[in-house]
């Protein structure tokens, strides 16, 4: 164990004076969370994010009113009056409102009738976050919808009389949800552009922290240096160990510093301190069993650099750390394989006021990440090494 | 080249035994049932062109390289991958330069020494004594980046006497060394065997193992092709010196009246004179020349080689060393 920390310790003091952890790991990362906090001032004035919206309601019918009470509730949408879809035209290519909303004539009997219905989006094309909620927000809506009409139509094939349908959706409407998700409401996923901001670049970069760390398993036997260690009388698994544990404690700090000067200086709101630490932990955990991974598929440092890279960046995107990826189509369905993403989500519920109850699906989904890539990266460091 | 009283005579405290190694990469073979010992105080060297298995052959003496037969025992314990006590007792140079060069000579020693389990006191002594040994003292603290060459490789060396070793594994020290850092490499080496330490030497420099090596394993192509002391290994070749002479005038009658002395063993007669096989040839010569002077030649140069290392090579893989 003490060879374990020799090793470990020998390695931060390389990477303290290499200087680039902390280039890497704060000052590149804590930059971009500032510019970008400042370029999205236009959308955070610094109350929350509030956007402005118009219902033109061609129906008149129970469910476009109903839209309507909803839009109505959300405290970060302005209602604006739109006449028709002429008028809403107008408004969002003037900038008077992100987008409109068109429920078109007959819209509530025809989807009451199991006909369908179509909700049209009108956008201000210079406005991508409004666009972006007014989708969310539409999509969510004919989600709902669609939960009611199954259940009518399962109540009419199971026997009831046709003619009771709108009462059979009234009362199937009004039945709470079995699984209710908060994340499915558009105001918890609504943060600030800074804390958004120092989230996604914190998360984005510390995987290329701990790469640094990771990597150097190969830097040492290019450079001659692993054939003297496991010539010494150690276990080869503690200069695993080592090396993870300095790789591990760099992304830790980095983060953690992160965290902190965000917060001091950027006024990010990262939420509670004891979720914020374990996502911290769990985070950097998953990380490191990445990079480690992909370390052992390179033949040199250079090209584990390479690969971490490309990984990173990709990974990156998908998991929504530079901007929100929807969870309700197949691209959000698959970025659920990326730790990224996973750490997104738990951090923006810290941010949006969660729990450490509320963070645990990303917890979970990060140690068994860490479990399964970290185990491959263990075996195939073994190989790396001869043992 | 055995110093008195050395190991060659089989007498002294056996700290390496190697027997029946075997490594294959592959369909290929690099080591085919290599075996040797080395006793404390002796210098063996392994001499071989660069391919010959000599790496591949102390990765295994070393437990760096899992081997596919074969045992290796250091100072009395067995040596593999897995185990890491009989490790405590070998000191390892490699071939690289394999020190941090962000970190200072000292630093470097002492996490080195750490990994030997050495702590307090008793690290800054043994990191200190190294220090002087390798006589790097004075830029104990700069950072290795900055050293020299030489330095670089003497701090290397002294990094592989850290845990005071039984055995000292030195991989082709002097390689892409300036004469005079190899010179300083050699000197040291013959102190370590001075001092005691069993020290097993891979070199494909015929002069490093003749001036350092009480015993000396050839090895080509992954076999131990011979074994001995320099005089035992010479001997194979057969204690016959190469004779040439630069010669004008009748070589026929020359080369007949030559063959007929009894030191000759061979003759052949070239357009500039003749090349001879002599045993003994320093105190041949006088009758040679004599003979080849009234067989009505003319003698211009002389040129008597002895039977080297590299002859041995030569004769043992009909091949040169540098090949």
């Amino acid at each position: 164990m003490r060879r374990a920390l020799a090793i470990a310790a020998k390695d931060l003091r390389l990477r303290i004076r290499d200087r680039s952890a902390f280039v890497i790991g704060f000052l590149v990362p804590f930059g971009l969370a500032g510019i970008f906090s400042l370029t999205l001032a236009d959308v955070d004035d610094g109350e929350g994010f509030s956007t402005t919206f118009a219902i033109v309601d061609l129906d008149g019918g129970h469910l476009a009113t109903g839209f309507g009470e909803l839009l109505a509730s959300l405290d970060f949408v302005e209602l604006e009056d739109a006449a028709s879809v002429a008028d809403a035209e107008r408004l969002a290519e003037e900038g008077g409102i992100d987008a409109a909303f068109v429920l078109p004539e007959g819209f509530s009997d025809g989807v009451s009738a199991g006909r369908g219905g179509e909700i049209r989006i009108i956008a201000d094309p210079r406005s991508d976050i409004g666009g972006l909620v007014a989708r969310s927000l539409a999509r969510s809506f004919a989600s709902d919808l669609d939960a009611v009409q199954l259940s009518v139509a399962t109540a009419i094939a199971s026997g009831a009389p046709a003619e009771d349908a709108a009462a059979l959706a009234e009362l199937a409407s009004a039945t709470p949800a079995a699984v209710t998700l908060n994340r499915d409401t558009a105001e918890s996923q609504v943060l600030s552009a800074t804390t958004f901001s120092a989230i996604g670049m914190a998360v984005f970069f510390v995987f290329f922290t701990v790469e640094f760390g990771v990597r150097s398993l190969l830097e040492e036997r290019e450079q001659g240096t692993l054939a003297r260690l496991l010539v010494a009388p150690l276990e080869p698994a503690w200069v695993i160990a080592g090396k993870v544990a300095a790789g591990f404690l760099v992304g830790v700090v980095s983060m953690s510093a992160l965290v902190l000067a965000t917060s001091a200086f950027l006024n990010a709101d990262w939420g509670d301190p004891v979720g914020v630490a374990l996502m911290v932990l769990f985070g950097v955990a998953a990380a490191v069993a990445l990079m480690a991974l992909i370390a052992t598929l390179a033949k040199s440092p250079q090209q584990a650099a390479g690969y971490a890279s490309f990984v990173t960046v990709v990974l990156g995107l998908f998991g929504g750390t530079f901007f929100p990826i929807s969870q309700a189509s197949f691209l959000g369905t698959l970025t659920l394989l990326a730790p990224q993403a996973w750490m997104m989500r738990g951090f923006q519920d810290l941010a949006a006021g969660g729990t450490v109850a509320d963070i645990a699906p990303s917890l979970i989904a990060l140690a068994i990440f860490t479990i399964v890539t970290g185990s491959i990266a263990v075996a195939r460091s073994r190989m790396l090494i001869g043992r | 080249m055995t110093s008195p009283g050395s190991a060659a005579d089989g007498t002294r405290e056996r700290v390496l035994e190697a027997t029946g190694l075997r490594k294959a990469f592959g369909d290929r073979l690099a080591v085919d049932d290599v075996g040797f010992h080395i006793s404390v105080g002796e210098t063996y060297g392994l001499l071989g062109p660069n391919g010959a298995g000599k790496t591949t052959t102390i990765s295994m003496v070393c437990g760096l390289l899992e081997r596919d037969a074969g045992e290796v025992t250091v100072d009395g314990r067995a040596v593999d991958t897995r185990t890491t006590q009989a490790r405590e007792a070998i000191g390892y140079v490699p071939q690289e330069l394999a020190i941090y060069p962000d970190l200072t000579g000292r630093e470097n020693l002492r996490f080195f020494g750490r990994l030997y389990a050495l702590a307090g006191d008793d690290l800054d002594r043994r990191v200190d004594e190294v220090l002087e040994i390798v006589d790097l003292a004075d830029r104990a603290n700069d950072r290795t980046g900055e050293y020299s060459g030489g330095m670089k490789r003497r701090l290397n060396i002294g990094l592989g006497l850290l845990n005071r070793p039984k055995l000292l594994v030195l991989d082709e020290p002097t390689v892409g060394v300036d004469p005079q850092s190899r010179n300083a490499i050699l000197g040291s080496v013959e102190r370590f065997r001075e001092q005691g330490l069993a020290v097993l030497y891979t070199t494909h420099y015929m002069e490093e193992a003749e001036r350092l090596c009480d015993r000396v394993g050839v090895i080509d192509e992954g076999r131990l092709m011979a074994e001995g002391t320099r005089r035992e290994l010479v001997a194979m070749v057969g204690e016959q010196d190469r004779v040439s002479l630069q010669a004008t005038g009748d070589l026929a009658a020359a080369e007949a009246a030559v063959r007929a002395l009894e030191p000759v063993v061979g003759v052949s007669r070239r357009e500039e004179g003749l090349d001879l096989v002599v045993r003994a040839a320093r105190t041949a010569l006088p009758q040679i020349l004599t003979t080849v002077a009234e067989a009505g030649a003319d003698v211009s140069t002389v040129e008597v080689t002895e039977p080297n290392l590299e002859a041995v090579f030569l004769h043992l893989t009909g091949k040169a060393l540098r090949d």
